[in-house]
């Protein structure tokens, strides 16, 4: 990279930098071999296991009419599983904002025993299998687990119950926060805390006024992430929920059952809204992310 | 210019160091606070779930533990994942290393674009990539009725089990490549290939040394995930025992038999595996450090 910025830099000096100079120079750095056979494997790779699979399920959609297409999904049962879906991972992505800043905060900016221990294990749900969440969590939080055993007398049910599927959504999208927040914060030059406070801010004025602007774009990215890995999330969450229709059955679950029910209509038209929905938000973390790279380069 | 300033910074106020760091850090009691909540947190939502499944799976002892594991299906669901598991980490590996090649070292239009599409499984719900195929090669599918006249069959079996599973694995190689080699540019390769080396060469001898703890990192995790993965193949499996069960899906059919020891007995293979996964990274991370 310096290398072609010096070139461009040496060459402006007796002329201006044309279009014709950059050609060349993007030509000179092609003496590497292999451009035209990997894009065209990476390429057609690509669309034989990603792309041609997903456009099937658009294509299948096809066959339904727009109004076959709405009344399936704006069903009670479809409505009332994708509104458990969204609803309950936005809740579980908000958990994870909140916690995930503390759980990040502390890693980057505290010294304590067992520090390194804690940071490793904080990538657990990425390599837990779902399932082995799913059943661990039923156990741990059932109305005889340590947790559920604690929670019960206090009137408050978590296995088989919404609040069931909110506990495995939160666990598996605790890493995206603290995952994206962390480099951010080590990047983050002190320098402009001490500025603050020498001008007279408070810590909570530093932290609110002059940190927090820098880390947002990123604790949004870390949301978004957790949000879209809720929304499809299946295993972990099948055997807390209870799964009971219209109150905690999840949309990914509908899926399922209309599949084990041959309605492929249905557990089509439902599959083709949620991947709409992840369409929209990974656009929205692409921003998210350019925006974050935008203010950390300003700071 | 350094040396003067703090000089000059002490001079003029003598406790500066105590004032400055109450300015770039919080209270005791609020830093504890923070420490506390964070890890109270982490205990009950990572540590105690992993606990429980050891906890259960011992719960009778370690014969009906083995035994668990020595049961016929048990046996065939673990080298059923153990095939899966390595079609799909070798097709992935393969893909990461050509697609990271082809994105890392030249520049062409639309990348971002291939970038965020290669991306895409992370996003997609798995239950939705076991659909996909379905679709495609079901009995009802796109290809549904070439594949039953020609007697062959991916859904409910091996193809369609690995097809699943390196849909959803797709990114894993390639994400952890793509931006270290972006990072490491390309004046390395120009250098070998300037002094006569063929592009292979290059690769092997270049590119792969300079990426490999990345690279293995991203065949451990592609790995973890290709051994655990639940939705997508639940959905393409069929659950037919002994056949086309894998682990997590035997997983499954136990714990709702509610023979729980014997499910935490094969979930703690997996929990194992997931620990391995988690500690080959801390170490892949330091080796890469200490290489630089």
């Amino acid at each position: 990279m310096s290398i072609v910025a010096h070139t461009i830099g040496d060459r402006s000096d007796s002329r201006e930098t044309t279009s014709l100079d950059r050609r060349r120079i993007r030509r000179r750095r092609s003496v590497i071999p292999g451009f035209g056979i990997t894009l065209g494997l990476t390429l057609t790779w690509l669309a034989l296991i990603v792309l041609i699979p997903l456009g099937g399920l658009f294509l299948k959609t096809a066959e339904l009419s727009p109004s076959q297409f709405w009344s399936i999904v704006t069903g009670t049962r479809a409505l009332n599983a994708l509104k458990i879906s969204f609803g309950l991972s936005l809740v579980a992505a908000a958990v994870n904002l909140f916690f995930g800043a503390l759980v990040g905060w502390a890693l980057v900016r505290y010294e304590f025993p067992g520090k390194r221990l804690v940071d490793a294990i904080i990538d657990i749900p990425f390599a837990l299998p779902t399932a082995v969440a799913g059943i661990a969590l039923t156990t741990l939080f059932a109305e005889n687990g340590w947790l559920g055993g604690l929670l019960s007398p206090l009137g408050i049910k978590v296995a088989f119950t919404p609040l069931g599927i909110l506990i495995a959504l939160i666990f598996i999208g605790l890493p995206f926060v603290v995952r994206t927040l962390q480099p951010v914060l080590e990047d983050l030059d002190t320098e402009i805390e001490e500025a603050a406070a020498t001008l007279g801010a408070s810590r909570w004025q530093t932290i609110t006024r002059v940190i927090a602007p820098i880390v947002l774009p990123s604790l949004l990215t870390g949301f978004a992430l957790a949000f879209a890995r809720a929304v499809g999330e299946y295993g972990s969450v099948i055997f807390i929920a209870g799964n009971l229709p219209n109150v905690s059955e999840i949309a990914p679950l509908l899926i399922v059952i209309r599949l084990e029910e041959f309605k492929y209509a249905d557990a089509t038209a439902i599959a083709v809204v949620m991947l709409l929905a992840s369409f929209v938000i990974l656009f929205a973390i692409n921003r998210l992310q350019r925006w974050s790279a935008e203010r950390t380069s300003h700071s | 210019m350094a040396g003067p300033a703090t000089g000059f910074a002490e001079r003029v106020r003598p406790n500066g160091t105590t004032q400055r760091r109450s300015a770039r850090t919080e209270s005791l009691i609020v830093r504890w606070l923070i420490i506390g909540v964070s890890l109270l947190f982490l205990f009950v939502f990572l540590v105690l779930p992993l606990v429980t499944v050891f906890v259960q799976a011992f719960s009778r002892g370690i014969g009906p533990y083995l035994g668990a594991l020595t049961d016929p299906d048990a046996v065939s669901a673990i080298r059923l994942t153990l095939i899966v598991a390595a079609i799909s980490v070798v097709l992935n590996l393969l893909f990461g290393l050509v697609a990271a090649w082809s994105i890392a070292k030249f520049e062409f239009p639309g990348k971002s674009l291939l970038i965020t599409l290669i991306d895409l499984p992370f996003s997609v719900s798995p239950v939705i990539s076991g659909l996909v195929f379905v679709l495609l090669f079901g009995a009802q599918g796109f290809f549904g009725a070439w594949l039953i006249e020609h007697d062959m069959k991916i859904i409910f079996a091996l193809p369609g089990i690995v097809l699943a599973t390196v849909l959803v694995t797709f990114p894993f190689v390639a994400r952890e490549l793509i931006p270290l080699m972006q990072e490491q540019g390309t004046q390395e390769e120009e250098a070998a290939i300037s002094l006569g080396a063929s592009g292979l060469q290059t690769f092997f001898r270049v590119t792969l040394p300079n990426v490999k703890w990345a690279l293995l990192y991203g065949v451990l995790l592609c790995n973890a995930r290709a051994m655990g993965e639940f939705g997508a193949v639940a959905v393409v499996s069929g659950h037919i025992r002994g056949e086309t069960n894998t682990m997590p899906l035997h997983i499954e059919i136990l714990y709702n038999e509610y023979q729980f020891m014997a499910s935490f007995a094969v979930a703690s293979l997996l929990a194992l595996l997931a620990l391995v996964t988690l500690i080959a990274k801390v170490v892949l991370e330091r080796f890469a450090i200490s290489e630089q």
